[in-house]
């Protein structure tokens, strides 16, 4: 078998890719027209919301790919290899797709707009109990030097990571030399591990999302929006997957590879489930006030359509549809719920950070949608040109082998 | 009960049993059944089998599991014995979802783990001949059914020139029986029986 390593991009995905992010621009500038230059702050905060909503959702879906990588790695599993690069190349946006989101997000933090982040307004958090209470992290200069060193701290460990899957390209490893190697790797994605951790399992969707209904909190909340991410960064490395495929790329990547993607799909699928519903139902029972608040508009309120709309597409679908063996090893039924996975936990995304700010009507989503098309152009030209610096397989890697002969 | 005639050969080496299993198929032989120490990854796509429906099982138990649950609980906290708590409805389904839940795994989990014995004939006291104790050490065992059709010498040369080792000519009880091993001596007797 003859094994196609370079990767070239078709003229017609970057075409794709660039008349895509034209969109995304397009829509930014008419949303900023007819929100964002608003004297009205809502408006305003409409605008913002729809770049933070879209921002940090494919940040920190692009960003899941490293932790697949990382995660995989720590365990020393074999069968992701003749597919890593993929994962690679996905997660090669982070530095791009963080500088945009960092920079967004500063710019609502510092911007003087206080809907969608009260706990900038200096005047208002003096007289507001609560949040004078949380002042200690939830002020203007820790929100900036976190969001700042995560995502230089996200973007320098994926670079370390990548460049010790490049380094052995071009020279076999003997034994002694692979044992080494396994180790570097295994130190390297612990540390990645931790600075995930401590960010994305933590503090990040506290400081970037929860904030928006800063009186509320559920430290439930970073493991579920984590779990949503996950899932969707997953499907989105089985669409590329698939895709090269497709193409006839990928050779020693066949059904049994894609048979675990769609396992992990499916289960985090039930695993994001799990962790809305736990959130959910202690605060239903509890039924206090201060706390309900969150859960009223979203799930009983206006926003309760969209709310219906994410539970049949982001459990009911994946539960049912991808339960049989034979549903995920089927590449079309595999593409079908990449797509509406990722589709499904954007729209959760939109229900984190609206029904905050947007408390009257539901806005239009089309906008958002708009927006979002931007992102997954940017996400589709970076990751083709990831895919075509390095060899699509990392034929030296010592567990090559176990992905070869996987079976499911 | 029959007791019917088997060849056996051991295999020492997964790179040799993987193709005698190949040719075996190829030949016409029916392969009755390759005992292994461990699970080999591979080796029911190999000899051909289907896939266990053991899920379908587990599905449907599953399916009884949840529907047992919201059924009964509904049942006895809206019709026979409401009970406020709290100032919530009556159906107040989210309570009642990690009890739905366990009862989903429970269901399903006692439901196949007995299904799983039933196939494998699984129980205390059964017993089941087995062909070669070395199966449960270090080599592997194919196993060929044999008919009246069958010419011994023939299977047995090729059972050889594939790589099988030590092969032999067995007549076993295919059924289980309640029993023990070492001191049961019935099956022995029908052995003799029909061996003639």
């Amino acid at each position: 078998m003859t094994i196609r390593e370079n990767y070239i991009v078709p003229k017609r995905f970057n075409t794709i890719a660039f008349t895509l992010m034209v969109i995304g621009l397009l829509t930014i500038v008419g949303l900023y027209a007819t929100h964002g230059s608003k004297e009205d702050p809502i408006a305003q905060a409409r605008f913002w919301g729809s770049l933070l909503q879209n921002s940090v959702y494919f940040l920190l879906v692009v960003n899941a790919a490293m932790f697949f990588i990382c995660a995989t790695t720590l365990a020393w599993g074999g069968w992701q290899m003749s597919f890593r690069r993929v994962a690679e190349a996905v997660s090669a946006c982070v530095p791009v797709v963080g500088t945009i989101c960092g920079v967004i997000l500063l710019l609502i933090c510092f911007g003087g707009n206080h809907e969608i982040f009260h706990w900038t307004d200096a005047e208002h958090v003096k007289h507001d109990k609560i949040l004078s209470f949380k002042a200690g992290f939830l002020n203007k200069g820790f929100f900036a030097a976190m969001t700042v060193a995560t995502i230089v701290l996200w973007s320098l460990l994926g670079w370390k990571m990548r460049k010790l899957s490049r380094s052995i390209d071009d020279k076999p490893l003997n034994v002694e030399e692979s044992k080494k190697y396994i180790w570097k790797n295994t130190v390297w994605a612990a540390v990645y591990i931790i600075v995930f951790s401590l960010t994305v399992m933590s503090s990040i969707p506290w400081l970037w999302l929860m904030s928006i209904d800063a009186h509320w909190y559920s430290t439930m909340y970073s493991w579920y929006t984590f779990a949503s991410t996950f899932v969707a960064g997953v499907a989105l490395i089985t669409l590329f997957v698939v895709f090269l495929k497709n193409n006839n790329y990928l050779e020693l990547t066949n059904e049994e590879h894609l048979h675990d993607l769609g396992k992990f799909m499916f289960a985090f699928s039930v695993f994001w489930t799990y962790l809305w519903f736990s959130q959910f139902m202690l605060i239903w029972y509890a039924n206090i006030p201060e706390e309900t608040t969150y859960f009223k508009p979203r799930a009983q309120g206006i926003y309760s359509g969209i709310f219906w709309l994410m539970f049949i597409i982001n459990f009911l679908a994946p539960l049912l549809i991808l339960m049989r063996r034979g549903a995920k090893r089927n590449y079309t039924t595999v593409t079908f719920m990449a797509l509406l996975i990722i589709f499904g936990h954007w729209l959760d995304f939109f229900q984190m950070v609206f029904p905050g700010h947007q408390k009257d009507k539901v806005p239009m989503m089309l906008w958002d949608f708009g927006v979002a098309l931007g992102f997954v152009g940017l996400i589709m030209f970076l990751t083709g040109r990831a895919l075509s610096k390095s060899p699509l397989l990392a034929k030296n890697h010592p567990f090559i082998k176990e992905s070869v002969i996987h079976h499911t | 009960m029959a007791v019917q005639k088997f060849i056996t050969g051991n295999f020492y080496d997964e790179a040799v049993l993987f193709p005698a299993v190949k040719k075996v198929r190829r030949g016409g032989y029916k392969i009755h059944e390759v005992f292994t120490p461990f699970p080999i990854h591979g080796l029911d796509k190999a000899m051909g089998l289907r896939d266990t429906s053991l899920h379908t099982a587990g599905f449907i138990y599953a399916i009884t599991g949840t529907a047992t649950a919201v059924g009964f609980i509904t049942w006895a906290l809206t019709v026979d014995w409401q009970i406020n708590f709290g100032g919530k409805p009556f159906f107040a389904l989210p309570a009642w979802i990690p009890i739905t839940f366990e009862l989903t795994v429970l269901f399903a989990a006692v439901g196949m783990v007995l299904t799983f014995c039933y196939l494998c004939q699984l129980a205390p006291f059964v017993r089941k001949d087995h062909f070669n104790l070395r199966s449960t050490d270090d080599t592997f065992v194919l196993v060929l059914e044999c008919t009246d059709k069958t010419n011994d010498a023939e299977a047995m040369s090729f059972l050889q020139s594939i790589g099988g080792q030590d092969v032999q000519v067995q007549y076993k009880e295919t059924g289980w029986w309640l029993g023990r091993y070492d001191k049961d001596t019935k099956r022995f007797e029908r052995k003799a029986e029909a061996a003639h």
